[in-house]
């Protein structure tokens, strides 16, 4: 972390029209390296969509996403295929829980470990010495990660099966597994008792502290907000309308008014 | 079940055998044959009480079934004789001595079996064979990769056309050389495995980002339009009469009687088929496997974890297009003569029932679907005329009441296990 | 000149089949995302029963006439009951299933029907009588265009705007509507989707029986596999305008009739059925949404 204030993933003017419906509206966003940073904004302020299009999995209309190299240069990634910017060290969760839920925990932490893994048909039929140890390579390095989530405890049970909460956390489970920098969070603690929200908010600074990894988080939750992350950026109807320091955006009329209304 | 409920059912019932008293009296009551331009009707009313009483009974079960279907819900039966059968199997196949002595007596028994039973019937048992390569082939694009491909014969036919072709173009080089034509089998079968791929790989590169039933409908596209290429070409592959005379394969220089030559290709399918099982294995259980399972679970997860859709995707149609090609020599071999008809939907899409009706994903599943399917109609002969009717509904009640099909599927998941991880990495979970 | 015309006006009629069967496919597709496989199944039935109740009736040496109009009526009541019978048989119970099941379940209903036919009456070409009248108008020009093929034009555009109007203007069309763009909703607010697609499978199947008597009335033969072919072109053609939507099916089965009319005439009579097998690759690669489909996203 020796360059906190130059900007990792710099999103500039960015632009996403789905039909008639402008979900995004000229949105810049600049998350540093190592900092924890939210994105808040009432229910269809296009806060889902921006992961989207970070992540790939939508097309921005206009603007640029790139990750900053510092002396290296930037390099731009919106368009690219989700696959491909995960493996440019971006990794995300999913609002609405995506584990591969009849897999084992074990295996879902696993398919993230998928890319530093190399055997392919030929050495799977083959199975050689390199591949067997690479496999329990893999096993002993995915059961490190569920120790860090608390959730070693469940290694072998099926995904399914897992209390609600704990679900949530192997989802962040599976995405620390693919080497990222920076983590993006889609309402993490969504649907989380308060002892639950309490014990992912030490998790959170956990990864960031200990893991170095950069977080983007969109929460409703609002205690969670104010406690774990440095820096808001406040979205409304797709456009940005706030961004600053927990305490700023507390009192800022702008923001005030969008939750609140007139 | 109470006295009012067993009446509300016998009343459901009576209004289903009415209707389809009704529905079905043009076909099975009135028959039709046209003499000279003028229809004429003859009323075949026997067929009336059956069919009363058929839909009374059928649509009865039906209907139990369908609220059995539901309120099964997720807790399995434990109790049903299926599932008692099934755990003890599973239990006596736990022990290593069990498995081995079994695995070492059905090897025993499929070795001495064309000796045991003739030529006749290994004849139908290398066509049964044949099925089951294609079906453990259609069931890595199905069962592991989530892929609906009716075109799949147009493969098969890539594999007997490169035996056919070869021999057509390249045989009269090898007799005037001297050498043995037996000697073209062994070059086409790797030869058509390969080039089932290439195509594989060419056909599927442009439609694999396509949702399911798109791609469904896209490969029985390709399948009917490689099959019409093949028929209208005449000077290339002869067209519709096809090609004949396709050499056997010959063990070195000993020509075979039509008896041993048999038995020879019955042993070359048997070890294909092995192969086979091996190989889907060892797939299935390991990071390609394990990706391809993901895949089919969530794919928008999937990709966010960093892997190539595109690239499994394709890595399964290669795969089974390179089974098929093998099958296809061997048919080639077996029949010595192909052409056009062979490689129908139909033909792809019995493939298809077999993988359905054994268990998708499940290899013994795709063996028993296949046997089964091309088994039951030879020594069922009164039967054979309504297999294909059988086999629809058998599909269609399976995809209802048992999707996971007669033999589920039993996928070994990778656990963790505390102390023993220098060896164990993974072992079979029911 | 001349051929062109030709070529081109036989093509029209062709098109104007395929719309009959490719509206019940994009209906059904419409609300239920099925590729209904067994359609062109239930547009065999139709022709089917046209010729064994106008057998019936003919027999009994009612006119001609009259005989067309009860086969007609026969042909659609049959075919919307076994519309309706297979919906509730075997795509009802797996509408909570993926895809692939219900894909899997129409492929055998389609297995199952032809065979059906096969057994229970004959796997023989038989030769279907034309009850059309010749309309003496067409006379002089019956070179390009003969009454069949004006019959079949005319029927359909009747059809075609009478099944417009019931979707904009009737209740249960706004009801399938609502259940197209959003079935949970739909239901929500007092739609009864069970309904909804029933009618749906029923007025789908009604217009595949129209067409069935249509079309073997022209082509003066039928058997138990003619829906095969026919359904794959009709969803082709469903594919091709945009499935889901009505005036795309139109547009897609009379692109796919002229395509096969002036392939035939002009390149090769060989592939006949291959052309259509053409355009959906093609069109699945370039614009797998179709000429008038809606650009449809993933929700994530």
């Amino acid at each position: 972390m020796s360059d906190v204030a130059a900007p990792i993933l710099d999103i500039h003017n960015l632009s996403m029209v789905f039909g008639g419906l402008r979900a995004i509206d000229d949105v810049s966003i600049h998350i540093k390296s190592g900092e924890i940073c939210a994105l808040i904004g009432p229910n269809g302020a296009g806060k889902t969509t921006i992961f989207n299009c970070i992540t790939g999995v939508y097309k921005p209309t206009k603007g640029s996403i790139a990750i900053e190299h510092g002396e290296r240069g930037s390099e731009r990634i919106e368009g690219l295929k989700p696959n491909i910017i995960n493996k440019k060290g971006l990794a995300r969760t999913f609002q609405n829980i995506r584990l591969f839920s009849n897999m084992t925990v074990l295996e879902n932490v696993m398919i993230g470990r998928h890319n530093s893994l190399k055997a392919g048909i030929f050495k799977a039929i083959m199975r050689d010495r390199a591949t067997r140890e690479e496999e329990q390579r893999v096993i002993d390095e995915s059961h490190d990660i569920l120790k860090k989530m608390r959730l070693d405890m469940f290694i072998n049970e099926t995904a399914r099966n897992l209390p609600y909460g704990a679900q949530r956390r192997l989802e962040i489970a599976r995405a620390l597994a693919t080497d990222p920098f920076l983590l993006l969070l889609d309402e993490p603690v969504a649907g989380m008792n308060p002892q639950e929200t309490k014990e992912l908010e030490e998790t959170i600074n956990l990864i960031r502290d200990r893991e170095k990894v950069t977080i983007l988080l969109i929460e409703h939750d609002m205690s969670l907000v104010m406690n774990v992350s440095e820096r808001i950026y406040v979205l409304d109807y797709g456009r940005l309308i706030a961004e600053g320091t927990p305490t700023d955006i507390k009192g800022n009329p702008e923001v005030i008014k969008a939750y609140l209304g007139e | 079940m109470t006295r009012k409920l067993v009446i509300k059912e016998v009343l459901a019932s009576l209004v289903s055998m009415l209707w389809f008293s009704v529905l079905l009296f043009p076909f099975m009551v009135m028959k039709v044959n046209v003499a000279s331009g003028v229809a004429q009707i003859r009323f075949r009313w026997a067929a009336m009480p059956v069919i009363a009483i058929a839909a009374f009974v059928l649509s009865f079960l039906w209907r139990r079934a369908l609220i059995w279907n539901e309120h099964r819900g997720d807790k399995l039966s434990t109790s049903s004789p299926f599932a008692l059968a099934r755990a003890f199997i599973q239990k006596a196949l736990s022990k290593k001595p069990v498995r081995r002595t079994s695995l070492l007596v059905l090897l025993a028994l499929v070795a001495v079996y064309p000796y045991a039973l003739g030529m006749y019937h290994t004849n139908i048992m290398i066509t049964a064979l044949i099925y089951v390569i294609l079906a453990l082939g259609l069931n890595i694009v199905v069962g592991l990769g989530g892929l609906l491909n009716l075109g799949y014969a147009a493969f098969f036919a890539f594999g007997a056309y490169t035996y056919g072709l070869l021999w057509k173009y390249a045989g009269p080089a090898f007799v005037s050389a001297g050498i043995n034509t037996g000697w073209i089998f062994w070059i086409a079968l790797p030869l058509a495995g390969i080039i089932a791929v290439i195509f594989g790989i060419l056909l599927s590169l442009p439609v694999l980002r396509l949702r399911g039933d798109y791609l469904a409908i896209i490969t029985l596209a390709f399948g009917e339009i490689v099959r019409m290429v093949l028929q209208n070409s005449s000077a290339v592959t002869g067209g519709a009469t096809g090609i004949s005379l396709i050499p056997r394969p010959w063990l070195f220089n000993l020509r075979l009687p039509p008896r041993q030559a048999a038995t020879y290709i019955y042993y070359i399918v048997l070890i294909l088929v092995i192969f086979t099982i091996f190989v889907v294995r060892r797939i299935e259980d390991s990071r390609v496997g394990r990706a391809l399972e993901a895949m089919r679970e969530d794919e928008i997860a999937c990709e966010a974890m960093g892997i190539d859709l595109v690239r499994n995707k394709l890595a399964t149609f290669a795969l089974g297009a390179f089974w098929a090609g093998i099958a296809g020599v061997v048919l080639a071999a077996q029949t010595t003569y192909i052409n056009p008809d062979s490689f129908t939907l139909w033909e792809s899409i019995m493939v298809l029932m077999a993988i359905v009706i054994g268990g998708t994903g499940s290899i013994p599943g795709a063996i028993g679907g296949a046997l089964i399917l091309k088994l039951l109609p030879e020594y069922f002969r009164p039967l054979a005329q309504y297999r294909m009717l059988i086999y629809g509904i058998a599909m269609i009640i399976i995809i209802i009441f048992k999707p996971d099909g007669l033999i589920p599927r039993n996928r070994k998941k990778y656990t963790f296990v505390e102390k023993v991880a220098q060896d164990g990495k993974a072992e079979v979970q029911a | 000149m001349d051929y062109f015309l030709k070529l081109f006006l036989s093509g029209t009629a062709k098109g104007s089949i395929y719309a009959l069967i490719a509206l019940g496919y994009t209906m059904v597709y419409g609300i239920v995302q099925l590729i209904n496989f067994a359609h062109g199944e239930v547009y065999m039935i139709g022709g089917f029963v046209a010729l064994i109740v106008g057998g019936f009736f003919f027999t009994l040496g009612l006119p001609v006439p009259l005989v067309l109009l009860l086969s007609i009526i026969a042909s659609v009541i049959f075919s919307s009951a076994f519309g309706f019978t297979i919906e509730r048989l075997a795509y009802k119970p797996l509408r909570s299933k993926t895809r692939l099941s219900a894909l899997i379940s129409a492929i055998g209903i389609s297995i199952v029907l032809q065979n059906f036919v096969l057994l229970a009456q004959t796997e023989k070409y038989l030769s279907f009588p034309s009850y059309l009248p010749e309309l003496p108008f067409l006379l002089p020009v019956r070179e390009y265009i003969n009454s069949t093929q004006l019959i079949i034009l005319a029927t359909t555009s009747v059809i075609m705007v009478a099944l417009t109007l019931l979707i904009k203007f009737t209740r249960m069309g706004k009801s399938m509507r609502a259940t197209a763009q959003d079935k949970h909703m739909a239901q929500l607010v007092g739609v009864n989707i069970n309904q909804v697609i029933s009618v749906t499978f029923v007025i789908g199947s009604a217009l595949a029986a129209v067409g069935g008597v249509l079309i073997c009335s022209y082509m003066g033969q039928i058997n138990y596999y003619i829906g095969f072919i026919a359904g794959i072109k009709a969803f082709v053609a469903a594919v091709l305008g945009g499935i889901g939507s009505i005036p795309g099916a139109v547009l897609g089965s009379f692109i796919l009739g002229w395509t096969e009319s002036l392939g035939t005439g002009y390149i090769s009579s060989d592939y006949e059925d291959a052309y259509a097998f053409i355009i959906l690759i093609l069109i699945l690669i370039i614009k797998p949404d179709g000429i008038l489909g809606k650009n449809q996203k993933q929700k994530v």
